[in-house]
């Protein structure tokens, strides 16, 4: 039989002596073999078990986490994964910007910010703000008494709490709360293209590594957000381009490059100069490949960290529609409200870069209501608001102001009436509108000018202006073009320019 | 021991299924291909008594973006406010109409025109009209413009316009148009004077 076989061999590999039962009571060689395979069999289990727990420890993703900017503080806190969903405390996330108390009676949960009452039911996507519904898109959780509202919620949770517009990079777990964020031109130094100069709006302090053709700043605590287009190019052969990334609530400027770089800070942190050392310049020929640059941090004078305050902002840019609300369908793949988000990063740094500080009202995929919109115009208190729209039909640009008579406020008082708010101020946006047009036909858009019922221009107190870009030609994708959009943005901006003075005393 | 008669009587059965089966497969195929013709869900308006009149139609034109004034010959009865519903019926005809220079959705409708006194005009759309009209500033504008234009150059009196949808109001047509308040005419006038130059 197969299984006495199988004995015999193993006694006669393992020297048992001949004709000698191989039982275990008369052979000791078999009891060992059997200890020995126990013993290997629970090394191999052990090993494997290491080895599995490594694995899977070294596969598991990391702790996402939301950071936080804001006038207050600067702060980050964990996101927690529920029903395959990212969830916040929702009080730990008020807590360092104002006076905040929760209690739980029963399934509701009711958070008392300031003087805000939020109520919130456990397993209900719908929660009061202010005695208003708010829609949280999932189910509130209510976990040993602490209340997890879905990442997706805080866009239109925060604005009724806080009062003012909160931004969330949902993807990158980057929250801004408020006009805080961090803008940036990076351009190569005319008199030297080996020398690539960032200027940021605000202090900054990233750590800086450099790689093989490489030069890496992240930002972990600075709101720094994204350049109008997320990839830079440079005139330059030593520095040819770089890449802005966000990621698990830090954001990444990688420029690269064909020679080692140093980083030095100036300007109070506002300014970052990336050149090659001295001694490299002394011997660097222009078009000679790097070797490999050195592999750790490279040197970086720190700059103090001032606290931040807010910036006052001459223009508004509010890119239109967001979220749910998509506006035109200008093609199968091209929604409007990606359109006026790139166009109004871009109109933002094209503005900046003429000296005008601008605050983009909507700078990511959120949607805001056209009162809302109104609302934060006003508060900023700005010299123009600035709406961007996108067509597919038509060509050229339309520029619009609102569709009221003009009259002056004045002598009713400080008070304005919401519809009919930006009464007083149509002279200087009808000059807005003028100085734009004229622009535009300088470099050959077909522009027309129209009043048009089209809030939130009816609700803005200073100068107000729509400005919707159609194609071109025929070709629709054209509007997704960056150079027809820094074509656009370059006219709007010296239009803007040219009538500063008119619009106000710049901040 | 299963009885041969019973396992018969089962395979019957099962064939029976299967074959069922896949002809309702086959007939929920040909269902899905076979083209739904358009159906004009505008309610049936009874025949307008009256003589034919002359009126100044305002057109909207996509291609150049303009407001062209267009005279029609229609039937126009002696109420006020149904001469208000016909001419617009007679603006919202011409875009349904496959050669219209500013398609509206199939289904547009006015539902009705009240004319409140003193000089207020009511124009109540349906939700096709507003549900599927494109989207776009320059768009929305041109129909808004249309409407109201026609309405007050064909029926004096009218100074201010609400625009509601399914008798409710709404807050903007298509995402651009602002719905939530009462149009001047005398802005709309100006407006459609921009608006019949492509300057």
């Amino acid at each position: 039989m197969p299984l006495i076989s199988g004995s015999h061999i193993g006694t006669a590999a393992l020297g048992c002596p001949a004709g000698q039962s191989p039982g275990p009571r008369r052979c000791s060689r078999p009891l060992q073999l059997r200890s020995n395979t126990r013993v290997g069999v629970q090394l191999l289990f052990a090993i494997g078990t290491v080895l599995f727990l490594a694995v899977t420890l070294s596969a598991a993703p990391l702790e996402k986490h939301l950071s936080i900017y804001s006038t207050a503080a600067n702060y980050s806190l964990p996101i927690v994964q529920r029903q395959g969903r990212d969830y916040v405390g929702l009080l730990e996330l008020l807590e360092p910007l104002g006076t905040v108390s929760a209690k739980v009676d029963g399934s509701r949960w009711r958070l008392h910010y300031n003087n805000v009452l939020g109520e919130f039911t456990a397993d209900k996507a719908r929660a009061r703000v202010q005695g208003r519904d708010a829609d949280l898109s999932a189910k509130f959780i209510l976990e040993n008494g602490r209340g997890l509202v879905p990442l997706t919620s805080l866009n239109s949770l925060l604005p009724r709490f806080l009062g003012g517009p909160a931004t969330l990079h949902e993807q990158s777990g980057r929250l801004f709360i408020g006009s805080v964020a961090t803008h940036f031109t990076a351009s190569v130094a005319s008199d030297d293209p080996s020398r690539l100069v960032f200027q940021f709006t605000a202090p900054v302090n990233p750590s800086v590594a450099s790689e093989p053709g490489k030069v890496r700043l992240t930002f972990n605590h600075e709101p720094v957000t994204a350049p109008a287009s997320s990839t830079l190019t440079f005139s330059s052969k030593l520095v040819p381009s770089a890449t802005y990334s966000e990621s698990n609530g830090a954001a990444d400027i990688t420029v690269n490059t064909t020679v080692p770089l140093l980083a030095t800070f100036s300007n109070d942190g506002r300014t970052i100069t990336l050149a090659p050392p001295k001694s490299q310049i002394a011997g660097n020929t222009a078009a000679k490949p790097p070797t490999t640059p050195p592999a750790q941090s490279a040197p970086a004078i720190q700059p103090p960290t001032p606290p931040s305050a807010p910036r006052r902002y001459f223009a508004v840019v509010d890119a239109s529609h967001g979220g749910a609300d998509r506006g035109e369908a200008l093609s199968a793949s091209i929604a409007e409200k990606d359109v006026t988000v790139a166009f109004a990063r871009l109109l933002r740094q094209e503005l900046e870069s003429r000296g005008i500080a601008t605050l983009v009202l909507r700078d990511s995929d959120a949607n805001l209501s056209l009162d809302d919109r109104a609302f934060f115009a006003n508060t900023t208190h700005a010299a123009i608001y600035i709406a961007l729209h996108a067509a597919s039909s038509g060509h050229g640009v339309r520029l619009y102001t609102a569709m009221l008579p003009y009259s002056d406020d004045e002598a009713r008082g400080p008070f304005r009436s919401w519809p009919t708010a930006q009464s007083s101020s149509i002279p200087l946006s009808q000059a807005a509108v003028t100085s734009v047009a004229g622009m535009l036909k300088r470099i050959q858009v077909p522009v027309r000018t129209l009043t048009a019922p089209l809030r939130p221009l009816n609700n803005i107190i200073t100068a107000a202006i729509a400005v919707e870009v159609a194609p071109p030609a025929s070709d629709v994708s054209a509007l997704n073009s960056p150079d027809y959009q820094q074509l656009i943005a370059g006219a709007v901006a010296n239009g803007i320019v040219a009538i500063r003075s008119q619009l106000g005393a710049a901040p | 021991m299963i009885p041969r008669r019973f396992f018969i009587a089962l395979s019957i059965l099962l064939a029976a299924v299967l074959a069922m089966s896949i002809y309702a497969w086959h007939m929920r195929g040909r269902a899905a291909a076979t083209p739904v013709a358009s159906v004009d869900t505008r309610p049936v308006v009874p025949p307008v008594a009256g003589a034919t009149e002359r009126v100044t139609l305002y057109v909207a034109y996509d291609d150049i973006g303009i407001l062209r004034a267009q005279s029609a010959q229609i039937p126009m009865p002696s109420v006020r406010q149904e001469r208000a519903e016909e001419v617009l019926r007679a603006l919202i005809a011409l875009y349904l109409d496959k050669t219209s220079p500013h398609p509206l959705p199939p289904g547009s409708d006015i539902r009705s025109v009240y004319l409140v006194d003193p000089g207020l005009a009511v124009i109540d759309v349906n939700a096709a009209f507003a549900d599927g009209h494109r989207s776009g500033v320059l768009a929305e504008e041109l129909t808004v413009a249309s409407l109201i234009q026609t309405l007050s150059a064909n029926i004096p009196g009218i100074l201010k316009v609400k625009i509601l949808v399914e008798g409710k109001q709404r807050e903007t047509l298509a995402g651009h148009a602002d719905l939530s308040n009462f149009f001047d005419v005398s802005a709309v006038n100006q407006l459609t004077s921009q608006l019949q130059s492509t300057q």
